[in-house]
């Protein structure tokens, strides 16, 4: 598998990365070789393998949904880049 | 002093040869003095650490010391720390200064430890050299030239310096194991699952594991006391006992059987390090152990299969540095999307941007087939080819690296030459097992690292077996040259 140029920016986009247009094309090339060696998972018959998606097979622990912590917003907020009124600011969406 | 492990310095405090606040100023003093050499640290927390000091020396006096109260340790920076920058060695967290702890940071405060500072890393934890870092790469104290390894590169390198007795790290694909190695330093990967990943930040969350970097196998089974247990904040933590590391640390290895796999010790494997390695089994066959040939069959399939699960969950758990709640916001964004690509764009580096490309692609609509699910198959036969194997044998042996620390600059024109270095390292990650490395040798100056891999919560046996071999040989107490480790009880 071999990705263009075009195939990058398209990538980044879904992946919300400005990517510096001097820099798309080493990219496409890198990425390009990294799917090639991954490509040799293609040659494998796994037609009859369950995916293993934890190591342990663990499966998801639940708990009671009660409150476990308490309000800390204004500490967790000290690290915001935008606040006010204890909520954090963006541009604005709707115009 | 400098040359002490922790047990040692833990018996001197006991006797009172000298306080928490005089060794942690002396380690302090030397981290100022010397780390520029090295790069190893991100930030030094000369306050935060003379302040845990006399709140350790306060509680020796009362009567109430525990095993670790007043040892000096340093954190990789990828463990939050509140009050203190937690950078993950990212631009996009330059600024972050952390409102809580990881669990690590909070057992370890809890039993009395000291944090000196933060450890360089790979950006992330993404990459097997430290060269990935915001900070400038971290350097191999054996050889300043070379590399100490990666991503717990700084770990590695402040604990081979003498900068700190021991360090915490964490491992992905093996970034405690290679740079262990890499320097000269004992390091254990613990099972996954039982070493608390709250607060740790998240690469690939079902290969992620932290654990102990140290100077010998008793330090790190000391530390692991500290780290492992259920954590209810982690949802894939481990509801299991933890035994006493420590305990089983004499038991003799009389009888152990050694697995050793044809796919270790073929292809692209360093001659002098196999011969490092075929010594280091002599050794344990004068010790009693038998070994016994096994194969794992699919071990090359170990570096595609991680090279789509790793990115994969890297592109989904990274997704949550967007500039809006913490770290790096660009400057006069002018719309939302605007604000996100270059927020990302300008924070991430280029190793972090490849790899959350690829985890984008690989799992983007038509193509999750082919990739993802294709990975997590492979990684199925991976694991069960341990499963067959540690039915016959009690322990796995082989290199931990193909090659000794390569030179700054040398693999990183072309990623998957870097890829190539973690190839004995991250089958065990993609399988979940505990895996450690102890030095067996060096090449060229260069240190050695032999990987032990056990079965599921083996832990303890891992430390077991390294530790007898450190009573057998003295690789672990080899200091590079350029070393000075003697210095006044401050």
């Amino acid at each position: 598998m071999s990705l263009d140029s075009t195939d990058v920016q398209k990538i980044a986009h879904l992946a919300r990365l400005q990517i510096n247009d001097a820099d798309v094309a080493g990219y496409a090339n890198s990425l390009s070789d990294i799917l090639g060696l991954v490509d040799q998972m293609q040659a494998v018959d796994t037609a009859n393998v369950e995916p293993l998606d934890n190591p342990l097979d663990a499966v998801q622990r639940l708990r009671v949904d009660s409150v476990t912590e308490t309000d800390q917003r204004d500490q967790l907020q000290t690290v915001a880049p935008a606040v006010e009124l204890g909520l954090f600011q963006v541009p604005k969406v709707i115009e | 002093m400098f040359d002490k492990t922790l047990a040692e310095l833990a018996q001197g405090l006991t006797n009172g040869d000298y306080s928490s606040v005089e060794l942690t100023e002396a380690y302090l003093a030397r981290i100022n003095a010397e780390d520029s050499q090295y790069n190893s640290f991100i930030s030094i927390t000369d306050e935060q650490a003379l302040s845990q000091a006399k709140v350790a020396d306060a509680q020796r006096a009362a009567g109430n010391a525990g095993v670790f109260t007043g040892l000096p340790i340093a954190h990789k920076d990828i463990f939050c720390t509140e009050g203190v920058k937690t950078s993950c060695g990212s631009k996009m967290l330059d600024n972050f200064v952390s409102p809580y702890n990881a669990t690590v940071v909070e057992k370890f405060n809890s039993a009395g430890a000291v944090s000196l500072g933060k450890t360089n890393m790979d950006e992330f934890a993404m990459g097997s050299s430290n060269e990935n870092s915001f900070y400038g790469p971290a350097r191999n104290p054996w050889n300043t030239d070379c590399v100490p390894g990666g991503s717990s590169g700084g770990s590695a390198a402040a604990v081979a310096a003498r900068l700190t007795p021991a360090a915490t790290g964490t491992d992905t694909g093996g970034s405690i194991r290679q740079p262990a190695a890499l320097c000269g330093i004992t390091g254990i990967k613990p099972t996954y699952g039982r070493v608390s990943r709250f607060g740790m930040i998240a690469f690939a969350s079902s290969l992620d594991q932290g654990g102990p970097m140290t100077r010998t196998a008793e330090d790190a089974a000391m530390m692991l006391n500290v780290m492992a247990g259920f954590d209810p904040k982690d949802s894939t933590s481990l509801d299991r006992d933890v035994p006493d590391y420590t305990a089983d640390l004499s038991q003799p290895l009389k009888g152990l059987k050694i697995g050793l796999p044809k796919e270790y010790f073929s292809g692209d494997l360093n001659p002098s390090i196999a011969a490092s390695v075929q010594s280091a089994i002599k050794e344990f066959e004068a010790l009693g152990a038998t070994t016994k040939a096994i194969s794992l069959p699919n071990t090359a399939l170990a570096v595609p299969a991680y090279y789509i699960i790793a990115p994969s969950e890297a592109s989904s758990n990274l997704s949550r540095f967007d500039g809006v709640r913490y770290g790096h916001r660009c400057a006069d964004p002018v719309d939302l999307e605007d604000m996100y690509k270059r927020s990302r764009g300008e924070g991430f580096g280029e190793e972090v941007k490849r790899r959350i490309m690829v985890g984008t692609y690989a799992l983007s609509e038509g193509f999750y087939d082919a990739y993802y699910k294709k990975a997590q198959q492979i990684r199925r036969l991976i694991r069960q080819d341990f499963i067959d194997a540690l039915k016959e044998v009690d322990v796995i042996m082989g290199p931990t690296t193909p090659h000794p620390a390569f030179k700054i600059g040398e693999k990183t024109a072309n990623p998957i030459d870097m890829y190539m270095e973690d190839i004995f390292t991250l089958s065990l990650n993609l399988a979940g097992l505990p895996g450690m490395s102890v030095p067996c040798g060096t090449t060229e100056g260069l240190p050695v690292g032999l990987q032990i891999i056990g079965n599921y919560f083996a832990e303890a046996k891992l430390l077991n077996v390294a530790h007898q071999f450190q009573q057998a040989t003295d690789w672990h107490q080899q200091t590079p040259a350029n070393i000075s480790t003697s210095g006044k009880e401050s």
